[in-house]
């Protein structure tokens, strides 16, 4: 009872030789790490992640066949197939899970009104928005890599199999050569940025399922789209701004020329959008309330 | 002294719990929620506008050669129409007489040989190849016959008894029309004998491997068919194109005509008096066919085929629209269904709405039919307004503009149209009963788009090798998408690829819809199942 008059009369403060918690980056980071690390579906969909990847990728690469009959067999000319590509097609699976793991991440939040405790104790908005993004950013790389070393090694063993081997004149995949870097290593960039347009897609819009649709929406639509309209130029232009298609330049090892961009300037335009969908999050973020 | 006070009864008279209850308690929640009608209404308007934008968008540029650089209405195909208004190929070497009235013609067929072009042709080679570039050999669809055609215009009306190089003994009609007879190919050792016979507007037509016991191989109607019609020998062979590589992306090389000819004898039923003539060639155009007779014997030789043309293959076929393309925001219209279909049911979980739902009505099972019947037909009535407005409007916009649309019937466009409204009803009842089983929005979309969208995008858009898109859309939810099946799939036509590629399917609607209507049952099954056993 005493001790409660006496609160009444002056401001708490805690006992002396307590330290101040400043709430800085790095326990914003702390507490976002902690939180994601200790959700079951995290860990779920991070193993779902790689399984669809490797499993699709494998999968098609079996289900390869160059048909020996047409004109030329199995040379690249005939086929124009890119080994690199086709065992990176689980990548067009995969970024569906690695994009719901981050919209969960804010949606699972919004969802369930932890949102409120989490501003209440990081008050600095766009510090909590930066932790959040560089924890997804972390799981995101950790899918990425697996889901890619898997494919990786699915084509390596798989594809020589099938027609596409160094005898008929085939580059195997592998991490020595400087393209297959790039498209390997550009998908798993690629994940990375899928899984950070999710986030600032769904800071944005704040609702789980209305993110998710809305970002694969963008994602696949703006390829269809690209592919089917009759319009040699409009859909070349679509090609040059469709976040998916223009990411996934980045997995071209062969016939570079016919691409509308450079690999690199592919995956800069799903950055653009990745970064994009970010700011916007953040300004709702900053403006609206929780 | 005790009072016995009877136990309290409320006054009201107890409502009724039937499903016609429920069902309106779950429409009255649906229509209700401002933000799923406007997911409906943006699946709508996606749909349209998606096929607007493919109708209005399209451009297409052509130069002649020599000649100057042209779009739009300029460099859209002409195609000949065969009796049902559908693009055929109709052009062979007719060796004819004219036969009033009813009557038959039998043959005997002996041999067919042929030219091939040459082995290492390269594609864009117009005329028929010098005899010295050319090998022999027969194409697998060369043919010659008897047939009975309405005149010898281009796609007019026939019926015609034929022995195919590589599908033995067939009877077709009016392009479209196909039936196989005796299989095995033709020689001096095991002759074909073919028969055609006129009745008023019924033809049928027989073959026979002796010449006296003879087997019907179809009956066919041509509706129409004038007193005097064109009765005779004929020989076609088509473009020879090999089909090529493993990816949707590439399809058929043309390399070139081949050339038929074929030996008959034992003419019977017809007159003597014979004339030749190159059907569907310009007069100013060299023909390629000819026939010689000798005593009984004739030989025709011919080039060309009688055949429809599929959509996508043929001519200029690749610029004409589709009633597919005009659909192709059904891909956007479905992700939108989706996540209203799983918001019907995860909304109530999160909200914990679900406790109050299963206490008005606590057989789960029921809620969760009259769920799926609402949003069903909800979506259903979006999936037909949709794909109504898509298929009707870019039509207009493609007449208006002088663009050419690939023709399909108006029994196919309402196909198409209930299809994509069936289409639409699974997709989101799978929907629904996958929010049902993982209990979050989020999940439940990505499930539904991993099962029916993901596949559809790897299929049509030459991310997957050819056959494995097959299979794709036969085993998954995707299935569903032949229900939206414009263009007839032509197996009596050669060196065609059908990919998903070019809107050919591998299923038959009713089997499309069966497979995705079984993945959504048994999603259903198993969240009725969950439900009962789960609290909520």
């Amino acid at each position: 009872m005493t001790e409660a008059v006496v609160s009444a009369r002056r401001p708490w403060r805690p006992a002396l030789g307590t330290r101040y918690v400043w709430a800085g980056f790095g326990d914003a980071l702390h507490a976002e790490w902690t939180k994601l690390r200790t959700l079951a579906s995290t860990w779920w969909l991070l193993l779902a992640a790689v399984a669809l990847t490797v499993v699709v990728s494998a999968a098609v690469a079996a289900a390869y066949r160059c048909s020996p009959g047409a004109a030329g067999g199995c040379a690249p000319a005939a086929t124009g197939a890119d080994p690199a590509k086709v065992s990176l097609t689980g990548v067009y699976l995969g970024q569906v899970i690695v994009a719901l793991l981050a919209v969960l991440a804010v949606g699972g939040e919004y969802g369930t009104g932890m949102i409120r405790v989490t501003l209440a104790a990081t008050p600095r908005r766009l510090t909590m928005l930066a932790a959040k993004t560089l924890v997804v950013t972390g799981w995101a790389l950790v899918a990425g890599l697996a889901s890619v070393a898997g494919s990786l090694l699915a084509g390596r063993l798989i594809l020589p199999g099938h027609g596409l081997s160094a005898a008929n004149g085939y580059v195997v995949p592998s991490l020595a050569n400087g393209a297959d870097l790039r498209a390997f290593g550009g998908s798993v960039l690629y994940l990375v940025l899928i899984a950070l347009l999710a986030l600032g897609v769904t800071t944005a819009v704040r609702d789980s399922a209305f993110a998710i649709g809305l970002v694969l929406g963008v994602l696949y639509l703006f390829t269809i789209v690209a592919s089917i309209i009759p319009n040699p130029h409009l859909s070349r232009h679509l090609q040059q701004i469709a976040p998916m298609t223009t990411g996934l330049y980045i997995q071209a090892t062969v016939d570079l020329r016919s691409l509308p961009l450079t690999p690199w300037q592919g995956l800069g335009v799903l950055a653009l959008w990745a970064v994009g969908a970010l700011l916007l999050g953040a300004a709702v973020l900053r403006l609206r309330d929780a | 002294m005790t009072v016995m006070t009877p136990p309290y009864r409320s006054e009201l008279s107890a409502g009724r719990d039937g499903f016609g209850q429920l069902l309106h308690a779950e429409w009255t929640k649906f229509r209700t929620v401002r933000g799923w009608i406007i997911g409906i209404i943006v699946g709508v308007l996606l749909m349209v506008g998606l096929g607007l934008l493919t109708a209005g968008g399209a451009q297409t540029s052509c130069q002649a050669q020599g000649g100057p650089a042209q779009s739009g209405a300029a460099c859209m195909p002409t195609f000949t129409l065969g009796p049902n208004g559908e693009p055929v190929t109709d052009s062979f070497y007719f060796v004819h007489q004219p036969l009033a009235g009813d009557g038959s013609i039998t043959v005997r067929l002996t041999s067919m040989t042929g030219l091939l072009p040459p082995a290492n042709a390269q594609l864009g080679s117009v005329g028929p190849a010098s005899t010295g570039d050319t090998r022999p050999g027969l194409y697998e669809w060369a043919k010659a016959g008897i047939i009975i055609k309405e005149n010898i215009n281009p796609g007019s009306a026939y019926a015609a008894m034929m022995a195919a190089a590589g599908h033995g003994v067939r009877m077709q009609w009016n392009y479209t029309g196909d039936t196989a007879g005796l299989p095995g190919a033709v020689s001096a050792e095991s002759p074909r004998w073919l028969r055609l016979t006129r009745s008023g507007d019924v033809i049928t037509g027989y073959d026979s491997a002796d010449g006296t016991h003879w087997t019907e191989v179809g009956t066919v109607t041509l509706s129409g068919l004038p007193r005097v019609v064109q009765v005779g020998l004929f020989a076609a062979s088509p473009q020879y194109t090999e089909k090529g590589q493993a990816f949707a992306g590439t399809s058929t090389i043309g390399l070139g005509p081949t050339q038929v000819t074929a030996a008959f004898d034992h003419v019977s039923g017809v007159g003597s008096a014979w004339e030749g003539v190159d059907v569907g060639r310009p007069l100013d155009y060299p023909g390629f066919g000819s026939y010689h007779q000798a005593g009984g014997q004739y030989t025709v030789t011919g080039t060309g085929d009688i055949a429809p043309i599929p959509e996508g293959h043929g001519g200029g076929a690749d610029s004409a629209l589709t009633v597919n393309e005009y659909l192709v925001g059904t891909f956007a219209g479905l992700i939108a269904l989706g996540v209203v279909g799983a918001l019907f049911i995860t909304a109530e979980y999160r909200r914990n709405l679900i406790r109050v739902t299963f206490a008005a009505s606590p057989r789960r099972g029921r809620v969760l039919a009259a769920k799926a019947v609402v949003i069903a037909a909800v979506s259903f009535v979006a999936g037909v307004a949709g794909g109504a407005l898509a298929v009707l409007i870019g039509g207009a916009i493609t007449h208006s503009r002088g663009y050419y649309e690939f023709p399909v019937s108006g029994a196919t466009e309402v196909k198409v149209i209930i299809g994509t409204g069936l289409f639409a009803a699974v997709a989101a009842v799978l929907s629904l009963a996958v929010g049902a089983i993982v209990r979050r929005g989020a999940a439940a979309v990505a499930i539904v788009i991993l099962a029916v969208a993901v596949p559809i995008f790897l299929a049509v858009s030459a991310a997957l090798p050819l056959g494995a898109a097959d299979w794709v859309l036969r085993v998954t939810p995707a299935a569903g998408i032949a229900l939206q099946q414009a263009y007839t799939q032509y197996d009596q036509v050669s060196g065609v690829i059908y990919s998903p590629l070019s809107g050919y399917y591998p299923l038959s609607w009713w089997a499309g819809l069966l497979v995705m209507g079984a993945w959504a049952a048994a999603a259903l099954a198993g969240a009725a199942y969950l439900m009962r056993r789960r609290d909520a």
